[in-house]
């Protein structure tokens, strides 16, 4: 199942930096959570150098130093789903990246990024998206930090769209918010907009002090250096139209 | 009662401390403090008021002082309408733990990680 679910993304003969041993047990009477399941329930936290992920359906330890974890856990995708976008967050925040829920993909070499809550679009602009795109996530998309800039990465995280993305990555050109409209148009935010809807889409499950200050100071960080706009679209392929690199280079 | 009076001043939060926590990211953008606490990664955007209070909270002046000098000559609000929204601001704040209030000058504190103006 895992094998199938994200075989756009293994490399068997690579070295990993952190291996998982995965125990698998029957669910509970509470059974497992829906793939919408909220994370109301989710504890994430570190004690004594290894970090604890717990929630329903999973119970997961990792040692960051060591590069090992255990997760124990229903048979359902859904929990190392969970258990792999909480270990990214965590890889993530203290290099200047995130995850963020946005659909993203890659035209003309470059990346664009789509945030919203559920029920914005981001689905939908990924199924509307012509050939000459590369769709990276429908969900949740991996941004990270390099010394050139921002990059977005592919996932294997699908929403709606049920299909992983390519495992390819760009630069970011530029995030969108979601807005359906009567017509297509891309329209100006402030900065302090483009922040506070922006940290409402960055997932991150740590309540840790510092790294929630390291993840506060990247998207800051992201609001300046990338281009930061509203999209207000109608749900079909012609959106495309008005998504393409925008020249120059400062936000 | 003069006892009493001077007792019940001092209890008011007008005549409280303020300081910013340390448990925070701040970063000003677009004349709006953007806050996140890293206790509980809750988010915070303050006007341009709250904002004034919370840049002038520093733990040496007192919230009726930085409403008298501070807000009353820059906005040109009620004094006694500015007092009681300070106030309330404050208690809000104080509540997430964003701000720390007290009877007496805050010193020895750092302020949280504030970051420059975009």
């Amino acid at each position: 199942m895992l094998s199938a679910r994200y075989a756009g993304f293994l490399t068997p003969a690579a070295r990993p930096n952190y291996r998982f041993d995965v125990e698998l047990h029957e669910p509970t009477d509470e059974g497992p959570p829906a793939e919408t399941s909220a994370d109301d329930d989710l504890q994430v936290y570190l004690d004594q150098g290894l970090w604890h992920f717990r929630r329903g359906d999973f119970a997961a330890t990792w040692n960051p130093t060591m590069g090992h974890g255990q997760v124990h856990q229903s048979a359902n995708p859904y929990a190392i789903d969970s258990v792999l976008r909480i270990v990214h967050s965590l890889i993530l925040a203290p290099a200047g990246g995130m995850l963020i829920h946005a659909a993203s993909a890659v035209r003309d070499g470059r990346a664009f990024l789509f945030p919203g809550v559920s029920g914005a679009g981001k689905t939908t602009i990924s199924r509307c998206a012509p050939a000459d795109v590369a769709l990276l996530t429908d969900e949740i998309s991996f941004v990270r930090h390099s010394q050139d800039g921002f990059v977005a990465c592919g996932t294997p995280f699908a929403g709606e769209l049920a299909n992983a993305g390519e495992n390819l990555a760009a630069p970011l050109d530029a995030l969108f918010f979601l807005e359906k409209g009567p017509e297509n148009r891309i329209e100006p935010i402030s900065s302090a907009d483009a922040l506070r809807r922006l940290m409402r889409n960055i997932l991150f499950f740590a309540h840790d002090q510092h790294l929630v200050n390291e993840v506060f100071r990247s998207a800051c960080k992201l609001i300046q250096e990338v281009h930061v706009q509203q999209l207000i679209f109608q749900p079909d392929s012609r959106v495309w139209e008005i998504i393409k690199p925008i020249a120059g280079v400062a936000a | 009662m003069g006892d009493n009076k001077a007792n019940s001043r001092s209890s008011s939060i007008g005549e409280k401390y303020i300081a910013k926590s340390t448990a925070i990211a701040a970063r000003l953008l677009g004349g709006e403090m953007m806050i996140m606490s890293a206790a509980d990664s809750t988010f915070f955007t303050l006007n341009e008021v709250a904002t004034a209070i919370w840049q002038a909270a520093d733990g040496h002046t007192s919230l009726a002082d930085i409403v008298t000098r501070t807000i009353c000559p820059r906005f040109e609000v009620d004094p006694a309408q500015a007092e009681a929204d300070a106030e309330q601001f404050v208690t809000d704040l104080a509540t997430h733990g964003i701000l720390i209030l007290s009877e007496q000058p805050i010193t020895g504190r750092q302020s949280g990680d504030v970051q420059g103006q975009r």
